[in-house]
């Protein structure tokens, strides 16, 4: 088994394996929209490589931070539709 | 002089053509706009869409201060793509005798019915969280805006196709006479009247105006509602910045109805590519750091450098070219073209129908750089 | 009060892009002696194919380089990106640390390729993903165990990624290949040519065996259902309604080539960087590797990376890389024959369709614009924190105007990057 690590996403602690990407760790948690469009639209991971931004979370107070090129470490702090 | 329902061609679909078009227009002359490439496509998206009065000299004061009622009236019938955000503009001083300079400007622009209001300290920082500690204060200037260009040049231009106008576009004109217009693709467009607004390419049809290209570069953020609420300049525009022929820099930061900031402000003259040079960027950068330190932390998701058209002595050319019927000219309105272009098409639709205008025109004519004026020459300082 | 100076590392070659194609470029180029670089925005090395949490080696060709490349002397810059390059040979980087210069005497690109996204209804909807990406979010830990997912798209990734998905542990409940029966079969006999190809093809078909490949079907339009997504294929004159947890789609790939534009290269058509036979670009100091030069695979980018290795060292390049080379480019020519996307496809998008995700751009908004630069002013297509890198092809697609202006910083990053002075 895995290390376990937990982290706090809009204020709720999940688990995560350690090593895995915050993206997929958001994912086996659950939460399937990470924001919302400028149009207020539901948006989720399309691309995960680092590249369509739309994974982008905000992380320990950085907005921003694509979620599918960030691993998970102890304790983050991560809002979805900062 | 005065022609009414005569056939008009506009060169240059930038804000400056735009509005000449949209006035001409409504006069019941029958448009017709062209542009080597699109609308709003040229200096009118190199600039930042700052809706300001300005005071250089009561010339430039009288045409800012009319031009803004122009938009303030307008904004109501613009569409939500124009982005027009009743932001007002905050002067920042850096210390105390930029703090005396806002004072003295406040009491110019109550003098000439401007509304301006001298913040202190915590009054400033109530308004405007991010800025660094230790500020002197600010001016208030309640009424001056800001508006995304390319859309809002976009809306006067379909208002005018809407009414019978006719755009024309990737179409570059080869030559301006007095009774046509000439592409480079070999067409001849008969006109009566001819308004040249070609922007930075204006020596190119009329050599004879010194306008020359200035270069500025622009920074836009990613979304950070709130951030930034008001227009923010530094004072020290005014007494140092932007007043020599060096390349130089200002703390100029504004917020977008997206929610992004965009941050400039740079000025280069002699400088021939628009790409992007580091150097003034960093320059620009660190200078908005030191008033707004916070901002180092958000995301920059573009930078972008454009030529803006600058006359000599800092006032727009808008009037008759002297020795060809029927020519006129819109140009050289240099950094202030978003904010005066609605105030110059007026004042050129004032001179087609032989119209006393709001505001006087001499200032601007054309006729000031005719050849030994002295006018037509470059300064330094 | 400017920012701190920055310091410039230095090196004779820098790579930028650690998958296949960048190891063995940085590997070959480290075994002259020189002084190399590597740059790549993952946390480790293999890029998107090699992509791997697990510990225990990999077998193959992908063992084999990344071995290599854990012995050579190479300095490993992982979790950075290039965000500009404000002089020739140097180039702005920002890791979890700030940033960085890098002073180089050569580039080697090696930035690979994304996926091409097809607009249609439905596909902006959160678990509309794609097919490159839902095998690299597994591959990162996305537990897809008892997950119905349907893919849907063009090429050889489709059945990588159904295997790769089966084997951990997902439901693959259909494979939707918009290419024609007939077009398949023709590349299947292509591939008598080439055994290692041949053989690859052979135990992925063993592996997806379970479920068939449907040749001549796409999605037309996807929604959100009570469990989870509500999708509809056309197949032949056939429409079929099925219901999963995820829809991917891959359409194809297209070269990440916006560092090389920066930089000045020519690029062709399809936006894959020119090249030279030994893989130089029009900029005299720039290689370009891999994908960038031509969607071609894992061999294709360990070949180049080679050639453009020695290259760009001064060692002589090996005669055998150079025919393998060869075959290489045409393979590819025949994967962009056989996966071309059908007229049907291109056009799934109706007047409501976000075309531009970053800024809701909707196909209606772009009828009439016929300057790239117009287009984007009035619209905002592009202007987004992607960088029109997902909705810029898609506009070539439609056969709308859509060059995109390169500029910098060409990923998103912070201002205080941007901002950063070399320490003289």
């Amino acid at each position: 088994m895995a290390e376990k690590i937990s982290l706090l996403v809009n204020g709720g602690k999940i688990t995560a394996d350690a090593g895995v990407s915050l993206a997929a760790a958001l994912m086996n948690a659950g939460f399937v929209r990470f924001g919302t469009s400028v149009m207020a639209e539901p948006r989720g991971p399309l691309c995960g490589m680092g590249i369509c931004m739309a994974c982008r979370v905000q992380v320990n107070g950085q907005r921003g931070i694509r979620s599918c090129q960030t691993p998970v470490r102890e304790g983050m702090e991560v809002v979805l539709d900062a | 002089m005065s022609i009414s329902s005569g056939r008009v061609i506009v060169v240059g679909a930038g804000i400056v053509g735009a509005a000449c078009a949209w006035y001409l227009m409504r006069d019941g002359h029958q448009v017709t706009i062209v542009d080597r490439a699109g609308v709003g496509c040229g200096a009118t998206a190199a600039g930042m869409g700052h809706i300001v009065v300005m005071d250089d000299s009561p010339a430039q004061m009288a045409l800012t201060r009319y031009s803004r009622q122009l938009w303030n009236d307008m904004a109501p019938q613009l569409p939500a793509s124009a982005e027009f955000v009743p932001s007002g503009t905050l002067w920042i001083a850096d210390d105390a005798e930029e703090m005396a300079a806002a004072e003295k400007k406040a009491a110019l622009y109550k003098s000439c019915d401007v509304d301006a209001v001298v913040l202190s300290p915590a009054e400033l920082y109530a308004r405007e969280a991010n800025l660094r500690p230790g500020l002197a204060g600010a001016l208030l200037v309640p009424a001056d805006s800001v508006i995304y260009s390319p859309c809002a040049a976009a809306w006067l231009v379909n208002d005018v196709c809407s009414q019978g106008g006719i755009l024309i576009k990737n179409a570059e004109v080869k030559a301006v006479r007095d009774d046509c217009v000439e592409l480079r693709d070999g067409r001849v467009l008969q006109t009566d009247i001819s308004v040249i607004a070609s922007g930075t390419s204006l020596a190119e049809l009329l050599p004879q105006f010194p306008v020359r290209a200035r270069k500025g570069h622009l920074v836009i953020t990613d979304r950070a509602p709130a951030f930034v609420r008001h227009q923010l300049v530094e004072l020290g525009y005014l007494k140092s910045a932007h007043a020599t022929e060096a390349d130089s820099v200002a703390f100029n930061v504004q917020p977008r109805a997206t929610g992004q900031l965009l941050i400039g402000s740079s000025r280069q003259y002699q400088m021939q590519s628009a790409q992007v040079d580091h150097g003034i960027l960093q320059a620009m950068l660190n200078r908005a750091f030191y008033f707004m330190p916070s901002l180092k932390e958000l995301g920059a998701v573009r930078a972008w450098a454009g030529f803006r058209a600058a006359s000599p002595d800092h006032l727009p050319i808008l009037g008759p070219v002297a020795g060809m019927a029927g020519v006129y000219v819109a140009g050289g309105h240099e950094g202030l073209g978003i904010t005066t272009s609605l105030a110059g098409g007026r004042l050129i639709a004032d001179m087609l129908a032989g119209r006393t205008s709001a505001i006087d025109p001499a200032p601007y004519l054309p006729a000031r750089f005719a050849a030994g004026s002295g006018r037509e020459r470059w300064h330094h300082g | 009060m400017p920012e701190p100076s920055t310091p410039v590392e230095s090196c004779d070659v820098l790579v930028a892009g650690g998958g296949p194609a960048g190891i063995a470029a940085a590997c070959t180029a480290a075994a002259s002696g020189a002084a190399v670089i590597l740059v790549d925005d993952n946390s480790a090395p293999g890029g998107q194919i090699w992509r791997s949490r697990r510990k225990h080696p990999q077998k193959g060709l992908a063992g084999d380089w990344l071995a290599k490349f854990s012995a050579v002397t190479v300095r490993r810059l992982f979790g950075h990106r290039v965000v500009a390059a404000p002089q020739p040979r140097l180039l702005l980087v920002e890791g979890p640390d700030g940033a960085v210069f890098i002073r180089c005497g050569k580039l080697i690109l090696a930035t690979g390729a994304r996926e091409l996204f097809l607009p249609f209804p439905g596909w902006t909807l959160p678990n509309v993903v794609g097919a490159g990406a839902i095998q690299a979010l597994t591959k990162s830990g996305l537990d897809v165990r008892g997950k119905r997912v349907i893919l849907a798209g063009s090429g050889p990734l489709l059945p990588a990624v159904a295997a790769h998905l089966k084997h951990a542990g997902a439901d693959v409940a259909f494979i939707a290949e918009q290419a024609s029966a007939a077009k398949l079969l023709r590349f299947g006999f292509g591939l008598l040519g080439r055994s290692g190809k041949l053989r690859q093809a052979f135990t992925l078909w063993r592996r997806i065996r379970p479920w068939r490949i449907t040749p001549g079907s796409w999605p037309v339009c996807v929604e959100k259902s009570e469990s989870g997504l509500k999708v509809v294929i056309q197949s032949g004159v056939a429409r079929h309604t099925l219901y999963a947890d995820y829809l991917a789609c891959g359409f194809g790939l297209v070269p990440n080539n916006e560092l090389a534009i920066l930089v000045g290269c020519a690029v062709g058509s399809g936006g894959f960087v020119q090249v030279n036979h030994e893989n130089a670009a029009s900029v005299d100091w720039v290689y370009a590797v891999g994908e960038l030069t031509g969607i071609g695979g894992v061999e294709k980018g360990v070949v180049e990376g080679q050639i453009a290795g020695s290259a760009a060292t001064k060692q002589a390049v090996d005669r055998v890389l150079l025919r393998q080379r060869a075959a290489a480019v045409k393979f590819a020519a025949a994967l962009a024959d056989t996966f071309a996307l059908r007229a049907e496809v291109r056009n799934l998008a109706d007047a409501q369709t976000v075309i531009c995700r970053c800024e809701d751009v909707r196909l209606a908004a772009l009828s009439g614009l016929q300057d790239a630069r117009e287009l984007k002013l009035q619209t905002r297509c592009g202007m987004g924190p992607c960088q029109a890198r997902i909705c810029g092809p898609i506009l070539q697609l439609l056969g709308l105007p859509g060059q995109p202006s390169v500029r910098p910083p060409i990923q998103p990053c912070r201002l205080k990057t941007l901002a950063a002075q070399i320490k003289e």
